[in-house]
């Protein structure tokens, strides 16, 4: 049921009627919730059937059965877009009716898939949904076939028909099981449905077919050999537009008129008289609308009825004029017995050349965009979207490509198609997919650096940005430091990995030991994000070179980390406090300078620092400085004892 | 073709907000029971509570996630006059087993004198940062200038709307061009024609948020307000629930240099006004693009609202209950939009069976 104002009903089961609802929009769901509005509650443990809903467009069944389609529909556009612009005239045509046939193949093996799921299947309502998809899928191959025809190939006046007359045939499908019944029977000329099937050739003009059969029936009935052999004639001999240039319209034309005379005069003069159904046949190859029109159970739709009559009445129709030929035939095969259906609306506003009118019907009855979406590319692509004759054009192609791109983004892995039909629209494609890609959730690291890298490619620094913060906080949210590290300096965020360096940092002097050795090792050039970043790095180097007993260069690391302050003041003492072993070696490894220097950061230290109280009255802390000033004193003894007596050091 | 999952939420009275988080995979919900719950989605789909707690000490009526960006974080609205920041705690193996995980309360905003009505965090570039609006008329602006230690907010700004604020909405746009702006609705409804939409600007050169503009063709109460996304655009888009849903441009005019600094002037249009409803509308908010506008009002039923591409907005959906019951064993019911049955007429023009010929 629809609303007064047209729009659909989208009924949420279980949801009371006429209950208010609240609601909050998802990237692909909406929740709803039951309330009422502008009161409070009654306070008294109500009841609650208050429930939630939590509402999304159905994807998972057309999902799964057109996942190929997407798919395979999403490398014809991509074709599409890079093809060579550079091809002009007959070339570029080929080029794009190519493509449309493509586009088509496409659509008739989702067919013959979903198909096979229906007849496979023992879930009635499965199967039901299966075959409703059939038929949709055949309606969007019925109406792009004609598109194809009239607009991307523009067939012209004589070819038109030919293309018509294939059409109906591949589409019009209902008489086939007769056709095959009566061809396979004994005695075809016998079974009761042997006129039905010639005349459903002639009716689509398979002359061929229909004189075959008709072969039969003569050698079945001599009597009527006479009869036969005239109408095989007329019907071998009718001129009929040819795919060459072997003759003009004008010539084929003069021919027609002539066979379509001698037909009359065969008519005219009682040769068929005997026999209803050939002299029918006759009146059919005349063109006679009363004739074709008996025949409505076979051709079973007026566009078929139309291409029949065009073939009998007007074989050279130009395509604008097919838009009257359209018309009457809907109106007399309707006959005001029933109304037309959205289907035939479409198919109309086509032969009417009304291309946004096609387009706008199919938007308003098919339920995914994906048909208007490619379909409306091509036609821009063919160039008959142009502003001037549409001032919306190319905005009507980016309009829906949006949509139908928009779509994908709720599906955990057709969402990368959605980016490439972003890429190609110009005006509003970028930001489309900068909203889209941002509320993907990252419910993985692969899947985070996958959506990373689209980003990335694209310059989209923002959004890299803002994925690594996410990525990030996660992880130190969940205490996993080295990754949280990680994420920052990937988002070249240099406050928060300041921030992980420090906890790194109050680690260590928690525990005496770093995790995720592995990654501050291999920093790199990426150390210098950020001072502490860099300080980290440096101090576990020190580290390094002590425990590779490298202890002259981890000594001057140590040195260099104070005096060209890359170490916080926070961390100096900790820091002298590393010196210790390094001076209490048996070895002297702190040289005069060095060792002056040295006492100049303690001091400065303890001097300079606010927290002077701390100092005086911390046990521990006065004990740890007094330790180092005597360590620092029993090393310059002995190094200047040192330096004194070894020459050149 | 529509799905519907429904989830019991269990609240022991009337719950008056939901809100997803960014990704969609976490959902809050707070009642008149005065507490807050959060729902987990898992890896098929179903939804599952791992926190209920209890907030305020009064209904409950708005809750809304912080840009995970900042973590996990809500906050909470009350009619006991306070705004709360909450904040998850990862917790011990255990609860993670058990599928629960823990809130802790980070901050109580208690500067209101009134039931605080919304409650909305700033967009992103903003920083850690959020707006109450309350009965008082007052809106506050709270920031946390270390986004690492969320019990420290303090008070930016106090805006004093001079009518009872019911509702908030940032303007979400990062564009340099445009000042962070904020718009509030009220719900006043004594007899007067003061304009219910206010928009307040933040101006760079006095470091306070002044009012740029009020709708005055909007003086029914207003009850929800919000902007749209902004695609890129120049100007903005707000929609507004009153006694109608209506959907207003706002286009920057030329700065006017004051003494006092820059000050935006709008040009103001309204594209769209909507009574479908027949009654008080009661919310309103657009999807992630700015494409399409949900509203919802007395009338029971949430409409959808789009533009189509030459800009003419029309209602594209309506969802309300049909009070059938929902299928006992799975979380799925499943129904068809009339979409769905425009498929089955075009299901019948290709077999024939009402255009073209009778039925046999």
């Amino acid at each position: 049921e629809a609303d007064s104002d047209g729009a659909p009903s989208i009924l949420v089961p279980g949801a009371v009627p006429r209950r208010q609802l609240c609601f909050a929009w998802g990237p692909a769901e909406v929740l709803v919730c039951e309330t009422l509005f502008g009161r409070a509650g009654t306070g008294e443990g109500a009841p609650s059937t208050s429930r939630v809903f939590v509402v999304r467009r159905d994807q998972d069944i057309y999902i799964q059965t057109l996942r190929k389609l997407f798919n395979e529909s999403h490398g014809i556009f991509m074709g599409l877009q890079r093809s060579e612009e550079e091809l002009a005239g007959k070339s570029r045509k080929a080029q794009l009716v190519q493509v449309s046939k493509n586009y088509r193949s496409v659509i008739r093996a989702c067919m013959e898939d979903m198909h096979q799921a229906a007849i496979s299947t023992r879930d009635p309502a499965l199967q039901g949904q299966y075959s409703t998809q059939v038929s949709i899928l055949s309606a969007m191959e019925l109406i792009w076939n004609l598109c194809e025809i009239l607009f991307v190939e523009a067939a012209a006046a004589g070819p038109l028909l030919l293309r018509l007359l294939d059409w109906v045939r591949l589409h019009v499908c209902d008489v086939d099981s007769m056709v095959r019944e009566v061809l396979s029977s004994e005695n075809p000329s016998k079974h009761k449905l042997f006129w039905n099937v010639v005349d459903i050739f002639v009716l689509q003009g398979r002359m061929d077919e229909a004189r075959h059969l008709l072969s039969k029936e003569a050698s079945a009935n001599p009597t009527s050999m006479n009869m036969y052999k005239i109408l095989d004639d007329l019907m071998k001999k009718m001129p009929v537009p040819s795919l060459g240039n072997t003759q003009t319209l004008t010539e084929l034309e003069l021919k027609w008129q002539h066979w379509h005379e001698e037909c009359q005069r065969y008519l005219q003069d009682g040769t068929f008289a005997s026999n209803p159904h050939m002299e029918s046949i006759c009146k059919i190859l005349l063109g006679d609308e009363d004739a074709i029109l008996e025949k409505k159970e076979l051709m079973t739709t007026w566009y078929h009825f139309l291409v029949t009559r065009l073939l009998y009445s007007h074989p050279t129709v130009k395509p604008m004029e097919l838009r009257f030929y359209a018309q009457s035939s809907m109106d007399l095969f309707l006959g005001g017995e029933s109304s037309p259906e959205p289907l035939d609306m479409i198919l109309m506003a086509a032969f009417e050349f009304e291309m946004h009118q096609v387009i706008k019907e199919c938007s308003i009855v098919l339920s995914n965009w994906w048909f208007v979406a490619h379909l409306t590319d091509l036609l821009d692509h063919c160039k008959l979207l142009q502003s001037h004759n549409l001032y919306f054009g190319s905005n009507m192609r980016e309009f829906l490509l949006l949509e139908y791109a928009s779509g994908l983004f709720s599906h955990h892995s057709l969402w990368q198609l959605g980016v490439d039909y972003f890429d190609h629209c110009p005006q509003y494609g970028r930001v489309y997919l900068e909203l889209h890609i941002e509320r993907i959730p990252l419910s993985t690291e692969q899947k985070a650096l996958k959506v990373l890298r689209i980003c990335e490619q694209r310059q989209m620094h923002e959004q890299v940005r803002s994925i690594c913060k996410i990525m990030a906080m996660k992880a130190l949210r969940n205490n996993r430091l080295g990754s949280a590290l990680s994420w920052s300096i990937r988002a070249k965020d240099a406050a928060f990995a300041t921030l992980i360096s420090d906890r790194f940092l109050k680690d260590y002097c928690e525990r005496g030991c770093f995790s995720d050795l592995d990654l501050i090792d291999n920093l790199g050039p990426s150390m210098l994000l950020s001072d502490r970043l860099t300080f980290l790095g440096k101090y576990r180097e020190f580290h390094r070179l002590y425990g590779e007993k490298r202890f002259p260069e981890a000594a001057r690391l140590l040195l260099t980390l104070m005096t060209a302050h890359i170490a916080p003041c926070s961390f100096w003492m900790t820091l002298l406090t590393d010196a210790l072993p390094l001076l209490e070696q048996k070895e002297v490894i702190f040289s005069a300078e060095q060792t002056y220097e040295l006492m100049r950061c303690l001091e400065d230290l303890t001097a300079g620092n606010p927290d002077k109280q701390k100092f005086q009255d911390d046990d521990v802390e006065t004990t740890k400085v007094e330790m180092l000033r005597l360590a620092l004193a029993r090393n310059l003894a002995r190094v200047i004892v040192k330096e004194g007596t070894v020459e050149g050091s | 073709m529509f799905v519907a999952r429904s989830i019991a939420a269990d609240h022991r009275d009337l719950i008056h907000d939901v809100s997803f988080d960014f990704h969609g995979r976490r959902m809050a919900t707070c009642s008149s029971d005065q507490s807050v719950k959060v729902w987990d989605k898992s890896e098929n789909g179903d939804w599952h509570c791992t926190a209920s707690w209890k907030t305020h000490s009064g209904s409950v009526w708005r809750v809304t996630w912080a840009h995970p960006e900042f973590g996990q974080v809500l906050a909470s609205c009350s009619f006991d006059r306070t705004a709360a920041v909450w904040e998850e705690i990862v917790g011990e193996s255990n609860d993670k087993l058990r599928g629960q995980s823990h809130w802790v309360k980070r901050t109580t905003l208690v500067d209101s004198r009134t039931s605080v009505t919304d409650v909305k965090f700033a967009p992103k570039h903003m920083g850690l940062m959020l707006a109450t609006c309350s009965a008082d008329g007052v809106v506050r602006i709270y920031e946390a200038p270390d986004v690492m230690n969320l019990s420290q907010w303090s008070l930016q700004h106090e805006i004093s709307c001079k009518l009872s604020c019911s509702c908030i909405s940032w303007n979400p746009s990062s564009s340099r061009a445009h000042s962070p702006m904020i718009a509030v609705g009220s719900d006043d409804n004594s007899p007067n024609i003061l304009a219910k939409v206010q928009i307040y600007e933040y101006n760079e050169n006095t470091r306070k948020y002044a009012k740029a503009e009020a709708l005055m063709t909007v003086t029914d109460p207003v009850h929800d307000i919000a902007f749209a996304p902004n695609l890129g655009r120049s100007f903005h888009i707000l929609a507004v629930a009153t006694k109608d849903v209506r959907i207003f441009t706002l286009k920057p005019l030329r700065k006017e240099v004051t003494s006092s600094g820059g000050l935006t002037k709008f040009e103001i249009h309204i594209v769209a006004q909507f009574d479908n409803h027949n009654s008080q509308v009661w919310r309103v908010s657009w999807n992630i693009t700015g494409t399409v506008l949900a509203s919802s009002g007395d009338d029971g039923c949430v409409r959808l609202w789009k533009a189509n591409y030459m800009d003419n907005w029309k209602c594209t959906g309506i969802l309300k209950g049909n009070g059938s019951p929902v299928n006992g064993s799975s979380q799925q019911g499943i129904f068809n939009a009339s979409l769905g049955s425009a498929n089955t007429s075009l299901q019948n023009s290709l077999n024939g069976s009402s255009a073209s010929r009778k039925q046999s």
